[in-house]
């Protein structure tokens, strides 16, 4: 069964609709890639998503192993967090939240997880930094680190590449790739950039325009809405 | 000096109001941390006011224990703000400017109409600045101020990796199952309670500097969330001693003179952490 099978749902906020009819399904290991422009529901959808809000109707079923509170979250930054006084290791330490109940401590084992995700992307070094004296990219591969900790097999990451230099961005696409490829988590990623989020995607759902799109990557190029919208300036694609 | 001290230091009423102003201290700290980093420090202010209002009900009122009149009305205002922050009808700092000065005015008014003290202005003074309120405390309030500290002090150790991750992210920590309302909830609840604590070592008006300094002094200087508490903690309790110690020698007031420590601390605490940055 799918990870998360998403069913006729509709979306909204204060009783207005902004999404109708949305089906698509997330299988272990897919890459998808949620696109649209601004104030196309994108938001309300990662808001569903992770239980936040309910759906205005339809329903989400989740199968495969995957808890709803299991989804690795990597949210766009808040202006809070900017000078915020926190150690890296406190916060990436802080994704293992789910899994202590009422306990007020932290065990060796959750420990050593977020040891290991600090390992896997690359930022040990940084463990006893402070955070709002690292760079955006940096701060990105914490908080990614943080929603490693939180899952097992999903990540959705809102945004990942706003505010990110070209560089940083790029070394993020491709670290969100690693951990595709070689480790099998399922990547759900909210942008609006849609011709670089589109080159690494398995699949793509576009919400906002009618019709709907979901369906995989090559489909998607081949379909009017993806024509439209990744074709740039010159009318060549960038896929 | 000692010999002032000693003297000062058998007297009953000294040792208590050191006991009360130290867990006091103590406790606003801890909480002040969060409540600054999420961008909270008006609703301590606000909630004081609240405090105030229901405090002059409660002498009009002529209750024997004015605190069971003034910590429910405190903790619903603390809910009811935090409430409107979340909704966006009422703008949050509007709600709590308007709470806040409402109530001020209401208590003050009542006060003058109704109040059977002789001194009317002494009386909304010493609530305001608390300028005596810690000396004249009874065994029974020391009591209660121990209990309720330890109890602001045992939530805080129990809930800390949660008010962290709350107070860090709070999208963050929904998405993977902690009831952030909840702890909001409880945050809001225990900040009201230390308000209507601290009212009585600084008064309504000053209470809020209790909370926020220490913490925003510890900013300054360190920079992992463990630390901030710590230090916050322990600069708070230092400046409350030492206030409460010279307030004793000079015969100040007590609650102003908590409040100019601490202002003093910051302004230590700011250049070290220029200097810091320098080096």
């Amino acid at each position: 069964m799918a990870q998360i099978l998403c069913e006729n749902l509709e979306l909204g906020y204060e009783g207005r609709a902004v999404v109708r009819d949305l089906n698509f399904e997330v299988n272990r290991g897919d890459y998808l890639c949620v696109v649209g422009e601004n104030g196309s529901g994108k938001s309300t959808l990662i808001k569903t998503l992770l239980g936040l809000k309910k759906p205005m109707g339809g329903e989400i079923r989740f199968g495969d192993g995957l808890e709803p509170d299991e989804i690795g979250y990597l949210p766009q930054q808040t202006i809070v967090q900017r000078d915020f006084p926190a150690s890296v290791r406190e916060i990436v330490l802080s994704g293992c939240l789910n899994r202590t109940g009422f306990r007020p401590f932290y065990t060796r084992e959750e420990k050593k997880k977020a040891e290991d995700s600090l390992e896997r992307l690359g930022i040990r070094m940084l463990e006893k930094r402070c955070y709002r004296e690292l760079s955006g990219g940096q701060q990105q591969r914490v908080l990614l680190a943080r929603a490693l900790c939180a899952t097992r097999s999903m990540l959705l990451l809102d945004e990942p590449a706003a505010g990110l230099d070209p560089d940083a961005m790029q070394e993020m696409y491709s670290i969100l790739e690693e951990l595709n490829r070689k480790e099998k988590i399922t990547v759900i990623m909210v942008s609006h950039d849609i011709p670089a989020a589109a080159a690494y995607a398995t699949h793509i759902l576009h919400v906002g325009e009618e019709p709907l799109f979901f369906g995989s990557k090559e489909d998607y190029v081949r379909s009017g809405t993806g024509k439209k919208y990744l074709s740039g300036p010159g009318g060549e694609t960038h896929v | 000096m000692f010999e002032t001290l000693s003297l000062y230091f058998s007297y009953p009423f000294v040792r208590y109001a050191m006991i009360v102003g130290v867990l006091i201290a103590l406790s606003s700290s801890l909480l002040g941390v969060s409540l600054v980093l999420k961008r909270f420090s008006f609703i301590g202010d606000g909630l004081s006011h609240v405090a105030f209002g229901a405090m002059a009900v409660a002498t009009v009122l002529d209750v024997a224990n004015d605190t069971a009149v003034v910590l429910p009305i405190t903790i619903l205002a603390a809910v009811f703000l935090l409430r409107t922050g979340q909704n966006a009808k009422l703008k949050g700092d509007a709600a709590i400017a308007m709470i806040s000065v409402g109530a001020l005015a209401f208590g003050y008014l009542i006060l003058n109409l109704f109040s059977k003290s002789a001194n009317v202005s002494g009386d909304v003074c010493s609530t305001l600045f608390g300028s005596t309120a810690i000396l004249t405390l009874t065994r029974a309030d020391v009591w209660t101020c121990i209990l309720m500290s330890v109890l602001v002090i045992l939530i805080f150790l129990l809930f800390y990796h949660k008010i962290f991750a709350v107070t860090f992210d709070e999208t963050f920590a929904q998405a993977t199952g902690i009831r952030a309302g909840a702890y909001n909830l409880l945050i809001a609840v225990v900040t009201a309670s230390v308000i209507v604590l601290a009212m009585k070592l600084a008064g309504s008006l000053l209470i809020s500097a209790l909370i926020i300094f220490p913490a925003l002094s510890a900013m300054r200087i360190f920079k992992s969330f463990r630390a901030v508490i710590l230090a916050s903690a322990v600069i708070s309790v230092v400046c409350a001693s030492s206030g409460i110690f010279l307030s004793i020698l000079a015969s100040t007031p007590v609650g102003a003179t908590v409040v100019c420590m601490n202002m003093a601390a910051f302004a230590l605490a700011g250049l070290v952490g220029v200097c810091l940055k320098k080096t």
